[in-house]
């Protein structure tokens, strides 16, 4: 398979501290990825790095062959990349429906003076938007709820939402910072089985950064270990697992 | 020589706003709100004295005393009435509460004094300071706001650094969780910085009319704006930072109104406030406010 | 899906009646004769409150800025509108269309001064916003106080000294005099023009919170960091946000100059004072409640005019409602209390259901 995301020596210090050191990863369409590492490893700023919250010191990223290297965000999200939080963020005092209809903005287009004289397009333009937010949202069943505010929805199904709010932007790479974190193994499991059936449905790169090892195992085809800021290794899922290093890196001396 | 004798009035000036400033810094650093209801301490500290010396006859010395009790009080009254309950609120609706209280401070000394201006006794007895012979005078009251000023800052400064409650102080500013977690009152310690930001804010309305002989009951809301502007000038929250933004913006008030325009001297001194905050997001001393994602 | 849409429309059509209701019961008030001069000299400011406040709620409650500085915009307005009517006069006869006009006139030049103001400044942040915009207000007032603006067969002359500097020709009329202002501006202004000014700020502002722009708005206002992350140009729905509240301020301030004869910047109309008085009709009806801003604008322009019998203590009393308001709306123990009791009444009502 072709690699489509291209990420090399990547690097960022914040006042003379290292934070992301020479970090590099290949991913193929359609590949799951997975980025663990301790914490403090520098792994969310791995990926405000690839998503432009950033700008790196050194090094470049290349998505599907365009280099998106030191772009702003949304230009960024633009070209194809998506997120998810750690910290959940959502648009709280929103519904659930428009909080994904946020996400749709850029690819369902009308002016704002359509918008305020409600021509002919704006309804046509919403409508649409509703029934692909609608569809979105059925995917995470979270279709009931579309008329809930955000911040009223039980936790798991916030994590839900925000990884429903970052498809609707279409992208061809979405990270998940911690999906699992909050969850119950239950829901861990279910959480598992939908990322594989957004990954089938959509048809596109996910990497995801995650403590949860039976998440990372279940779901992952690959993985690079981060430590210290630096790639520890890198590999097939169980290949890295087993590695004496990465257990050495996560458990201490 | 007038250069230099607009420039000391200036910096006089400046001092005024300063004191102000560093009760307004104080309380947002402590409490994260703006106090707008601070410049109208300075009325009532100033209509105190006047009371005090003018209609009662007093000793000028008690009457300054008089006025920072009541506006210490006053001030621990309204923080504790107004303030306090709306803790944890949205800093919009204490805003808006400041407000309120603002016009109450008003409209009761529209009530008892009229609207008629009051002509303020000065209770400086300094003579005035002849220098170059005699081309350069500098008035007793400038004398004193300055030397008032420094002593002030310096006391503040002793206070905030080597005292039990002036740590507790700056524990509350930075984390009030944490601070309650150390065992430090923080009920208390609020209360005090708004009883050492009114007594200020007293001293610097009897300065002010003693320096502006005219009071009404809205002689405290522009220098209070003003002051607001100086504290957001030097970096709000920061002490030093207030100093200078009070100076600084006494200074370019009075050289813009000497050379410039009367007219225009307000509209310049926002302007130089909103060229500094475009050029230092959180004003000249401010601390970088980075949010993590 | 479809319910909360159908609830937003009702809620959206609620609010223009509620608008026409009131011009009906104003009509019918004065037609049996009921209306005094104090009632009907409010009519008009009372449109101008209510368009401010709904305007300013744009900025406040849907973008979430704190902006001191929304009478500014008012002011722009006012001085242009009113200069339009009084330099056209020769041009267009008509007084009506001359004021139509001048309501574009205005909107535009609010509008202008709304960008000019909102590249800049909207780069900061809460409290910061607050005091540039408040300041931005004063520049703006002090500005107006020094501007001379004259007109004769050469054209139009302008100066920031006095009139003879203008250097008028003998045919010559002084527009725009400092400190005096705009004088002799045909009072065009009626409670009707105002309850359509009103209701076209309100399909403007309603709309435009229903619509894709809205939301992006929105999403600035509730978390930037994720608007950003799904491709929404924050910079771009600030400013278009922050210029829409202005312009329609600017509308007001139109409207508020052909409700006088003789207009001056001073402190009381133009100054941070009414900035702040805007506010407070918008937190007091509730942030981002358009309709709340409405019916806060018209009590609290009413009020104390009505409680003029009262004389020095109507503004004390004021004071006082509004810090008990405040207190009783805001308050963390006030909010849990009158959670409490309502639980209270809600479970009684089931035993009673029961």
């Amino acid at each position: 398979m072709a690699t489509m995301l291209e990420v090399k020596s990547l690097s960022i210090s914040f006042g003379g501290l290292k934070a992301v050191d020479d970090f590099h990863v290949d991913i193929e369409s359609g590949q799951l990825y997975g980025l663990i590492g301790p914490n403090g490893a520098g792994k969310t700023t791995v990926f405000n790095l690839l998503t432009g919250v950033y700008k790196p010191d050194a090094g470049s990223i290349l998505l599907d062959g365009v280099n998106i290297t030191g772009k702003r965000t949304i230009d960024i999200n633009q070209a194809g990349v998506a997120r998810t939080f750690q910290n959940i963020r959502l648009f709280k005092d929103m519904s659930v429906l428009d909080n994904v209809k946020v996400g749709l903005h850029n690819h369902h287009p009308y002016s704002t003076l359509e918008g305020i004289l409600r021509a002919p397009r704006f309804f046509k333009v919403e409508k649409e938007m509703d029934e692909r937010a609608m569809e979105l949202l059925k995917v995470f069943d979270l279709d009931k709820e579309a008329d809930y505010k955000a911040s009223n929805l039980p936790y798991g199904k916030q994590r839900k939402l925000e990884i429903a709010r970052a498809l609707a932007t279409e992208p061809k790479l979405l990270l998940l910072d911690e999906p699992a974190a909050g969850m119950n193994p239950n829901e861990t499991k279910e959480l598992m089985d939908t990322i594989r059936f957004v990954r089938e449905h959509f048809g596109l790169m996910i990497l995801l950064i995650e403590h949860d090892m039976k998440l990372v195992s279940g779901i992952c085809e690959r993985l690079t270990v981060l430590n210290f800021g630096q790639v520890l290794t890198e590999g097939d899922t169980s290949d890295v697992l087993n590695d004496p290093q990465v257990i050495k890196a996560y458990l201490g001396e | 020589m007038s250069f230099l004798s607009y420039l000391i009035n200036g910096i006089s000036l400046g001092s005024i706003y300063a004191i102000i400033a560093l009760g307004y810094t104080m309380v947002y650093g402590i409490a994260k709100m703006l106090n707008f209801a601070h410049g109208d301490i300075i009325m009532v500290g100033g209509f105190t004295t006047f009371t005090v010396v003018s209609t009662m006859g007093g000793d000028p010395i008690v009457g300054v005393l008089a006025a920072v009790a009541v506006c210490t009080i006053l001030g621990v009254t309204i923080e504790r009435v107004a303030y306090k309950p709306l803790r944890g609120a949205s800093p919009l609706a204490v805003l808006i509460t400041a407000i309120g209280v603002s016009y109450l401070l008003q409209n009761v000394a529209l009530l008892i004094f009229g609207s008629n201006s009051k002509q303020f006794t000065s209770v400086v007895e300094v003579p005035a300071l002849k220098l170059a012979e005699g081309q350069l005078s500098i008035s007793g009251v400038t004398i004193v706001t300055i030397v008032s000023c420094i002593v002030i800052m310096i006391a503040l400064t002793t206070f905030i650094n080597r005292t039990k409650m002036g740590q507790a102080m700056l524990a509350v500013s930075e984390d009030k969780g944490a601070a309650t977690l150390m065992g430090i009152d923080v009920n208390r310690t609020i209360a005090v910085t708004f009883a050492i930001g009114s007594a200020l804010a007293a001293i610097a309305g009897v300065l002010l009319c003693s320096a502006y002989p005219s009071l009404t009951p809205y002689t405290g809301s522009m220098p209070g704006i003003k002051a607001f502007v100086a504290a957001v000038f030097g970096g709000i929250g920061s002490i030093p930072g207030a100093m200078i933004g009070g100076i600084v913006l006494g200074v370019i008030e009075n050289l813009s109104k000497a050379y410039i325009s009367s007219q225009l001297s307000d509209a310049i001194v926002f302007s130089v406030l909103i060229i500094v905050l475009l050029v230092r997001p959180t004003g000249i001393l401010g601390k970088k406010i980075h949010e993590k994602v | 899906m479809k319910s909360l849409k159908k609830k937003t429309t009702l809620q959206n059509l609620l609010t223009y009646a509620i608008v026409i209701a009131f011009w009906v019961f104003i009509q019918l008030w004065s037609m049996a004769g009921q209306m005094t001069s104090l009632l009907n000299g409010l009519l008009v400011p009372i449109c101008t409150y209510v368009i401010l406040a709904v305007s300013l709620n744009l900025t406040v409650g849907i973008l979430g800025e704190l902006s001191l500085g929304h009478a500014g915009f008012m002011c722009v307005g006012a001085f242009s509108g009113a200069f339009f009517t009084k330099a056209m006069a020769d041009v267009i006869p008509s007084v009506g269309l001359r004021f139509t006009f001048a309501l574009f006139v205005g909107a535009a030049a609010a509008a202008v001064f709304g960008i000019l103001i909102g590249i800049p400044v909207l780069r900061l942040k809460g409290d910061y916003l607050a005091i540039v915009t408040l300041a931005f207000g004063e520049i703006i007032k002090n500005l107006i106080n020094v501007f001379y603006v004259g007109k004769d067969s050469r054209g139009i002359h302008f100066s920031m000294k006095d009139v003879a500097s203008l250097g008028l020709e003998a045919d010559g009329e002084v527009i725009i005099k400092g400190a005096q202002g705009i004088t002799g501006t045909p009072k065009a202004a009626t409670f009707t023009i105002g309850i359509i000014l009103v209701l076209i700020a309100l399909f403007i502002i309603l709309n435009l919170i229903g619509s894709r722009t809205g939301r992006a708005i929105m999403a600035i206002r509730d978390n930037r960091i994720a608007a950003e992350s799904v491709g929404i140009n924050i910079t771009k729905y600030k400013l278009l946000a922050f210029t829409i509240s202005a312009s329609i301020a600017g509308v007001a301030g139109v409207l508020y100059a052909h409700n006088l004869s003789s207009l001056a910047a001073t402190t009381k109309n133009f100054g941070y004072n009414m900035s702040i008085m805007i506010l407070v009709f918008v937190v007091l009806g509730g942030i981002g409640n358009i309709r709340g801003s409405i019916i806060a604008a018209v009590i609290l322009t009413a009020l104390p005019e009505l409680l003029r019998g009262l004389n020095n203590y109507r503004m004390l009393i004021y004071a006082i409602v509004l810090i008990a308001m405040m207190l009783f709306n805001s308050a963390p123990k006030a909010v849990e209390l009158r959670e409490r009791f309502l639980e209270n009444f809600k479970k009684k009502d089931k035993k009673e259901a029961a």
